[in-house]
């Protein structure tokens, strides 16, 4: 494995940049058809309510209209059904594409304009006339359940996962600490808003998605199911796309419209998204209401730990159906040993929009959850945070560690990991004592500082497969054809990066075809950290085969045993060195092209692992957080390029900084949505966000693929709302002070407050 | 709306013209793009907070979505795609390249244009003052810190051209 290696694991320039730099790129509002129709969706102005008429003359009759369709239009389209964890108690929840007879959240998809131009679609959308009685809003989902409809009521589903005795734990108990945490809703909310343009060719009887992303093979598959067509006669293409973070690239009702559109008025259509429908429209994630207790022995080891969580969906289960619940669930327990656990996750449904996965989807929640339960144990017992840590942690000799329950369809086995070695790695780098000692002086001297700490296990490589065929043709260009997807993460250049090392050839030579379906004929896509993995090793597998097709052809025509042979820098020579050597796109003409191909099946996943040490004060008088040092350690297993794993992480840093200070989606007691710009909804700025540092380890390189590759995708994200929590505690000296996120400026100040009334609490400075 | 009540106005954009009919209503972004064909300018937000749309007007870096096309008649525009000289990045590009500072890429090119237009105007801005431009745009993707990294790598690129 420490062989000197070209490409993999360096930080070479990504493949991707030229056209998204020099305004070339394909995003889904840059794809034009002569003639095309534009969609403008009447959305519901009420957060639950029967819907009573729809009038569309006024519409019908504005110039440049040509059509207005509402349920009756659809009726003949199922539902939308699940991707990932589909319980089938959850199946009456699923979302139509247009409201049926009741509404029930603000944003839901009511009617659908047709016109020549956006603009008047958008003027026309405004005046259809819709009225709907109301109905009684049910916003909280940890209190009592309400009716969903006459057969069904608000909570749809439990989330169980046990292992042990917990009773018992419960039982021999020295103590037992319990929490009440709360995560606040908040969302991917990418710069480019979704699109979707289809359009229906008559002469081939193919019917095109242009916009797709995420999953295109699956959201193809489920588009001919709905549709009643084939699933060859539907390509997707997915082009360029402006950030996924598990919210975009799901099937939703406007990408059924617009093919369902596209086929019946034999126009193309096309529909972007406007900023304000996007943060109603496409999906929520993370509300969650968490009572945790922990039963510990006398010196802080955790003997059980039992959890009961309320999980906010909103007004539907879209495609990730019970998976953000289930993940939490499973995920919760992270990197410390809990012989007895038990979590009991209710899926509530409530009159906001529907949610799905963002970016770490159920370890953001049950990270801040454990790690909060963590601090609390150590107050409790009156041990340092970290020996408590240290105590508990999973031992490396453990590895691999069974959970004893699974998620996602796999069973939960923690694959390899040293947790303890990075914690003094990332405490070393911070040099955490002397920074506990300075924040101890300048708290004496009456400021608001203090340091933070998270640990957390992540997952990765979702399988179970994915393929890649890798075509020379000819002329020697080298296509490497994946249904994998691509979100902006350098996804071509690191599956180049493979091709390339393995084949012996440049990866700047390699061009990385993605996101169509017309390409290869099956592929799961991009998500849950598994692309580097998954088509990693199949990249690897394939460039393998095609090395060996490309030797053995060259071995005849240099008359050379195929073993004497190997590929250096695109050219075939005897690996003595000695005698000529070809050209490999010589031999590509000389043999008329080649190819092979190769698909990696694995049921399990891969859990990369890592920590987060944050320093900050608070500033009282605006009841802000200020940031100081923020540091990352983080194992990948084996980091195809640093680089780019280092870009996922500050990205993923500061999504996770939003949820924990900034951003949430907010309603009004009616069901009203009150963020719905981006100067309501407040994401981090340049200015927010501090210079973060990044340790990238590699100790525990998975041994479930021979490179050892674990995901980069989510580790950034996943302790942040835990460490900062963590560290306002510090600040405070209040430990446990921190219950809910985000830790807004009001929070933070309500929270100063308190403090300052606590006995023996020192007076914050200029109160 | 009919033909007759669009106006008539010229966009110069990038050192070509273009006589287009708009709708008085009609945005600048929406013009550019749409009627111009130049779509590397993006529309992020349409209500001015994310900068995607930024273009430079006259020499100032502008949201293009809170401008009206008629607004901009005559009215010299560079959009990101006249940064580069043919095959040859301009700094800033290049710069975005060597830093990765850009990954989903949409952020960018309002980035690019917000950082060339306030540095050709201030090309030795204060990295404080730097850092508040920058935070007039948001991204999504990478976390700031190689954006940052890299508009002061272009900056130093730009002064020494």
């Amino acid at each position: 494995m420490n062989e000197p290696t070209k490409f993999i694991g360096r930080s070479v320039r990504r493949l991707e940049d030229r056209p998204l730099l020099t305004g070339q790129g394909r995003f889904a509002a840059d794809i034009y058809f002569p003639d095309a129709w534009h969609m403008r969706v009447v959305r519901s102005p009420v957060a639950h309510g029967r819907l009573v008429s729809i009038k569309p003359e006024k519409a019908l009759a504005m110039p440049g209209v040509h059509a207005v369709w509402t349920y009756k239009d659809v009726a003949h389209l199922p539902p939308i059904g699940f991707r990932l964890t589909g319980l089938a108690e959850l199946e009456p929840y699923r979302q139509t594409v247009l409201a049926r007879e009741e509404v029930r959240y603000v944003g839901e998809p009511v009617a659908a304009v047709f016109a020549e131009d956006p603009y008047v679609a958008e003027d026309a959308a405004e005046l259809v006339e819709i009225a709907i009685t109301p109905l009684p809003v049910v916003l909280d989902a940890s209190g009592p359940p309400g009716a969903f409809d006459g057969d069904h009521g608000t909570e749809a589903g439990v989330i169980e996962k046990k292992s042990g005795d917990i009773e018992a734990a419960f039982r021999g108990a020295h103590a037992v600490v319990s929490l009440e945490l709360s995560i606040g809703r908040h969302s991917g909310v990418p710069m480019e808003t979704r699109g979707a343009v289809a359009r229906y060719d008559a002469a081939t009887d193919i019917l095109e998605m242009h916009g797709a992303a995420k999953v295109p093979h699956w959201n193809r598959d489920r588009l001919a199911l709905m549709l009643g067509r084939k699933p060859e006669s539907i390509q997707l293409y997915e082009g360029h796309v402006g950030g996924g973070f598990g919210i975009r690239g799901e099937l939703y009702p406007e990408d059924v419209l617009v093919c369902a559109a596209a086929l019946a008025f034999k126009r193309p259509v096309k529909w972007i998204e406007d900023r304000r429908e996007h943060m109603v429209a496409a999906n929520h994630s993370r509300q969650q209401h968490h009572r945790i207790s922990a039963a510990i022995d006398k010196d802080g080891r955790i003997l059980g730990i039992d959890d009961e969580f309320f999980h906010d969906n909103g007004a539907y289960m879209r495609t990730h159906a019970a998976t953000v619940p289930d993940l939490a669930a499973a995920m919760l327990p992270g990197p410390y040993r809990v012989p007895a656990y038990r979590a009991r996750g209710h899926i509530r449904l409530t009159n906001k929009t529907p949610c799905g996965t963002y970016r770490s989807p159920g370890r953001y929640e049950s990270t801040f959850v454990r790690e909060r339960l963590i601090d609390a144990i150590a107050a409790a017992t009156g041990v340092d945070a970290i020996e408590i840590r240290r105590r508990n942690l999973i031992d490396k000799n453990a590895m691999p560690y069974d959970l004893g329950f699974g998620t996602l369809g796999t069973r939960l086995v923690y694959d390899s990991g040293d947790y303890a070695k990075l914690m003094d790695r990332l405490l070393d780098v911070a040099d955490w004592p002397a920074m506990r000692r300075n924040l101890e002086q300048r708290r004496a001297a009456g400021e608001l500082a203090g340091a933070g700490f998270a640990m957390f296990v992540e997952k990765s490589g979702l399988g179970p497969f994915d393929k890649v065929r890798i075509e020379m043709s000819p002329t020697g260009a080298i296509d490497l054809i994946t249904g994998v997807a691509s979100l902006g993460q350098g996804v071509e250049t690191a599956m180049a990066q493979i091709c390339a090392e393995t084949l012996g050839v440049d990866y700047a030579d390699i061009k990385v075809v993605h996101g169509r379906t017309d390409r290869i004929d099956k592929g799961l896509g991009a998500f849950a950290s598994r692309v580097t993995v998954m088509c990693g090793e199949a990249t690897r597998q394939a460039a393998v085969k095609l090395r060996e097709a490309a030797c053995t052809a060259a071995a005849t025509l240099m008359q050379t045993p195929v073993e004497a042979l190997h590929i250096v820098d695109g050219a075939i020579m005897r690996t003595d060195g000695s005698g000529p050597s070809m050209r490999l796109d010589a031999l590509a003409a000389a043999v008329g092209g080649l190819a092979a191909e190769a698909e990696f099946t694995s049921s399990h996943m891969v859990y990369p692992y890592g920590a987060h040490v944050v320093q900050l004060h608070i500033d009282a008088d605006v009841g802000a957080l200020v940031i100081e040092r923020y540091i990352v350690a983080y194992d990948i297993g084996r980091a195809v390029n640093p680089m780019l794993v280092e870009g996922q992480i500050l990205g993923g840093v500061a999504q996770g900084l939003g949820g924990a200070i900034y951003e949430e989606f907010l309603y009004a007691e009616n069901g009203d949505p009150l963020s719905v710009t981006l100067a309501d909804y407040l994401m981090p700025t340049a200015h927010e966000v501090p210079s973060v540092q990044v340790v990238i380890t590699e100790d525990a390189p998975s041994p479930l693929n021979p490179l050892g590759l674990k995901g980069a995708g989510e580790g950034g994200v996943t302790p942040v709302g835990a460490a900062i929590a963590s560290a306002v505690d510090d600040a405070l000296q209040w430990p446990g002070a921190v219950t809910r996120l985000p830790i807004s400026p009001q929070r933070l100040k309500a929270l100063i407050r308190r403090s300052a009334r606590r006995p023996g609490a020192a007076m914050p400075p200029g109160r | 709306m009919k033909p007759s009540q669009r106006v008539n106005i010229t966009l110069t954009i990038n050192g070509r013209d273009y006589a287009i009919a708009v709708e008085p209503r009609r945005t600048l972004a929406d013009a550019i793009r749409e009627d111009c064909g130049q779509t590397g300018t993006h529309i992020g937000c349409e209500h001015g907070v994310c900068g995607a749309c930024t273009v430079i007007v006259e020499g100032e870096p502008i949201r293009s979505c809170l401008m009206f096309a008629v607004q901009a008649d005559g009215k010299k525009i560079r959009t990101v795609e006249g940064l580069a000289d043919g095959e040859t990045l301009h700094p800033m590009q290049q710069a975005f390249m060597d830093h990765h500072g850009l990954q989903c890429g949409f952020c960018t090119p309002g980035f690019l244009m917000l950082a060339v237009g306030v540095l050709e105007r201030e090309p030795d801005i204060s990295d404080e003052e730097l850092l508040d431009v920058l935070s007039s745009n948001l991204c999504r993707c990478t976390g700031y810190q190689n954006i940052i990294k890299a508009v002061r790598a272009g900056a130093k690129e730009m002064r020494h051209r």
